[in-house]
């Protein structure tokens, strides 16, 4: 087995990014990992372009991921999935929430928002598309969205089921916790594999 | 509940560097600790305040009040720590520079949070220079663990060496998260305020031994620095040397752990015994450093030698390990399998809901624009309001105005107005408006009191009625500080009652004398609202005009026709979009409760 997995998770503010990545960061930890993860805050926060890279393994030295070696990106928004294309190794993942969220550059003339999906036929990316918005609503919890991402990535991941849920119940309120580790299985049940 | 830090004295924990520099302050025993918000720093005095109730935490109106209270407390004998971002140690150099010749009687660390790659900042300082000229110790961690436990070697240092420390961290230190060995609160007495006139007085007949002093403790502490474990050799193939500081350090260590590295942990004053040593060992160096070239120019001034540096590593912006790769295993780099994509960018915008919206819609309608602050409201700038064109410091919207006045005098300043946050008011906009007041100046000063310092992701200040802990505290009067400078013409307006604010700078801009206006709405971070309601669009009666889009609120977007307003971004007590369509195809019930 390699000895450092490496995953980036993008999207938008406000789209519980961090709270995703806190999860992923528990659960490598349970699985008996050193882990690293790196975000930036601040002005990338107001719906800007949101990033956060997670790194675990026996040792790991650098917070941030080396272009050309990301082994998962999970985009949770879809134009977003396509700009850390240059991170994906070659064996890559790249998990995308089926949901399009317009940047102000386009709502004020200035862009277009492109075609996702013709781009990623045009350079191969090996993309799994999760309509997670759709799960969610199901649910009937719109913010349980990264969650139902969560569990579809999961599999992908070196880090045994129990201890996703154990992340998960360590930063979930108690009242929510249900439907989460629903959105978590649905996830992981629906496109696992 | 999760249980408060305070009560955890054991174990490992995934903490950011600014988490990890809180517990620091815990453990070793810092009993006052005070800041003004400043990203990447903010989060050390909110975890100061949310998990240690040992320490006594406040937010200050500004770094240089920040840092001379933590000065005092220091002459009282507590240990103290002070914390801020790069450029809020311009704001501190004052009290820094002299607090370097008078020292330390409580542990003093100052942090400094420096921002390579500008994620949130206006300018890449790099403060290893700030602290070499204010002759204070520098220590760099390189990850949370040092962060930590390098806020307990600097409070020995500071008073063991009687002298202030800064701890130079850097926005991926301060962000990032890695594992820390927790430990239990070590207390230290407050050992009480003592008269020391010749220590705390700098009048030239004192400054002059002070100043003996501090060369003197510099030499030492370069000594002292040559053998303690904050600098360290870690021995490899010595065909290649990388000397390194702070997050460097990791990406070498990432991309070439085989090599050998002189690890540098206190960069100020250098280890000079230990580089030596270095120098010798190795055939070949590179300084591997962001920003400045700061080890690179000292040490090879000092040593006189040939060395690879900021010629194969960029002075500008972040390092990664691609860069750190490229420079110093040439040819190793990973194969990049995907192509890099050219996408619109998303830049952050104004909330949906923002208050300063409509100053900027307002303002931008009538063809007015404004010398710009520091925080949310220097966004006013991007299309569609294009509403804002200085931005210099904080505080320096009022006194670039009033230059731009005496430049070009009332009729070529035209319908520039001055928009300042009120949280940057207090910090040091109040001198720049009695400067106008003082000099005679006209124009219009708008002060966005939105009741909450909320770029640095929404903190409470002299205004807001609360204090870092959240507990009631008095309430700075705006209109009275502002009547107090002798402004004489001053109104206060609901900046989304679009026809009363459009009033007031049509008004405002046309008088020939000095004033202010305040506009008045709190954040949509400082309360939760008691409604539900959300706007919609009627398709049969929307004529396709996009004055809606004129708002460039992020909940409205255009499907090519007509606006589509989000559900879920939309904000309740906002009903911007309504006042501004012209034919009442957008509704919204704002008097409806839940």
């Amino acid at each position: 087995m390699k000895s450092v997995t490496n995953v980036i998770i993008c999207g938008t503010g406000g789209q519980g990014i961090l709270l995703a990545s806190e999860v992923l960061c528990s659960a490598a930890r349970r699985a008996g990992n050193d882990v690293k993860k790196s975000e930036v805050h601040g002005m990338s926060q107001r719906g800007g372009s949101v990033s956060s890279h997670v790194r675990f393994g026996k040792t790991i030295h650098s917070p941030l991921v080396e272009k050309g070696c990301a082994d998962l990106i999970l985009a949770m928004e879809k134009m977003e999935s396509l700009r850390w294309s240059q991170y994906l190794a070659p064996h890559g993942k790249l998990v995308v929430c089926d949901l399009e969220i317009t940047p102000m550059t386009v709502n004020t003339g200035h862009a277009e928002y492109p075609d996702v999906n013709a781009i990623i036929e045009k350079e191969s990316l090996p993309v799994t598309l999760i309509p997670a918005v759709e799960i969610a609503e199901e649910l009937g919890n719109l913010r349980v969205v990264n969650v139902v991402l969560i569990g579809a990535v999961s599999p992908h991941l070196p880090i045994d089921e129990v201890h996703w849920k154990q992340a998960i119940e360590e930063r979930v309120p108690p009242k929510a916790l249900e439907v989460n580790l629903e959105a978590f299985r649905k996830g992981r049940e629906l496109f696992g594999n | 509940m999760r249980k408060k830090l305070n009560t955890i004295e054991e174990g490992k924990f995934l903490l950011s560097g600014n988490e990890a520099v809180a517990r620091g302050a815990w453990e070793y025993g810092v009993h006052f600790a005070a800041a003004y918000p400043g990203t990447p720093s903010t989060e050390i005095l909110e975890t100061i305040a949310e998990e240690y109730d040992e320490i006594d935490a406040q937010w200050a109106p500004n770094e240089k009040v920040g840092l001379e209270v933590v000065a005092g407390a220091s002459f009282g004998g507590a240990r103290v720590l002070s914390a801020m971002k790069h450029v809020g140690l311009n704001v501190a150099a004052d009290p820094l520079f002299t607090l370097s010749y008078i020292g330390a009687t409580g542990g003093i660390v100052i942090v400094s949070a420096d921002d390579p790659g500008m994620h949130s900042s206006q300018n890449e300082q790099d403060n290893r220079l700030m602290g070499k000229a204010a002759k204070v110790v520098i220590l760099e961690p390189s990850d949370s663990q040092e962060a930590k436990d390098m806020v307990g070697e600097g409070l020995m240092i500071s008073e063991d060496f009687d002298t202030p420390v800064l701890l130079r961290l850097t926005t991926r230190i301060c962000h990032s998260k890695s594992m820390v060995s927790l430990g239990p609160r070590k207390e230290v007495p407050v050992k009480g305020y003592v008269t020391d006139i010749k220590k705390r007085v700098p009048i030239p007949s004192h400054a002059r031994d002070m100043h003996s002093r501090v060369e003197k403790r510099l030499e030492d502490l370069s000594a002292w620095g040559s053998e303690c474990s904050l600098n360290r050799i870690e021995e490899g193939d010595t065909s290649l040397g990388i000397i390194t500081s702070g997050i460097s350090y990791q990406y070498v260590k990432e991309v070439s752990p085989e090599v050998s590295v002189l690890k540098i942990g206190m960069s100020n004053p250098l280890p000079w015994n230990l580089i030596e040593k270095f120098i010798n060992m190795v055939d070949r160096i590179i300084f591997v450093e962001e920003n400045d070239p700061y080890l690179e120019e000292n040490i090879k001034s000092r040593f006189l030698i040939q060395a690879d540096g900021k010629n194969i590593i960029p002075i500008e912006g972040e390092l990664n390990p691609e860069i750190v790769r490229k420079a110093v295993l040439p040819g190793t780099t990973k194969e990049i399998a995907f192509s890099e994509i050219q996408l619109p960018a998303r830049p952050p915008a104004l909330c949906a809901g923002c208050p300063h919206r409509g100053a900027f819609y307002c303002l931008s309608k009538l063809g007015g624009s404004s010398t710009g602050d520091i925080g949310c409201y220097t966004l006013g700038l991007m299309p569609p309001h294009n509403a804002l064109e200085t931005t210099v410091c904080m505080g320096a919207s009022i006194g670039v105005l009033a230059g731009i006045e005496k430049a070009v005098g009332r009729e070529g300043m035209g319908k520039l107005v001055a928009a300042i946050g009120e949280s940057t008011f207090v910090h040091s906009g109040i001198t720049g408006l009695i400067d106008m007041v003082y000099n005679g100046n006209t124009g219009t000063v708008m002060i966005m009191d939105n009741s909450l310092t909320a770029m640095t992701g929404g903190q409470e200040n002299p205004t807001t009625g609360k204090n870092l802990r959240g507990e009631p505290a008095p309430v700075l009067d705006l209109e009275k500080i502002v009547a107090a400078c002798g402004v004489k013409h001053i109104r206060v307006v609901d900046p989304h009652d679009l026809p009363e604010m459009e009033k007031a700078f049509k008004e405002e801009m046309n008088r020939d004398e000095l004033s202010v206006i305040i506009t008045k709405r709190p954040c949509i971070m400082a309360y939760r609202p008691v409604r539900r309601n959300m706007a919609e669009v009627d398709p049969e009666k929307c004529i396709g005009c996009k004055l809606c889009m004129n708002l460039g609120c992020p909940a409205i977007s255009w499907d090519g026709e007509k606006p589509e307003i989000s559900r879920h971004l939309c904000w309740p007590d906002c009903d911007l979009c309504v006042q501004v369509c012209p034919v009442d195809a957008i509704s919204k019930d704002m008097g409806g409760l839940t």
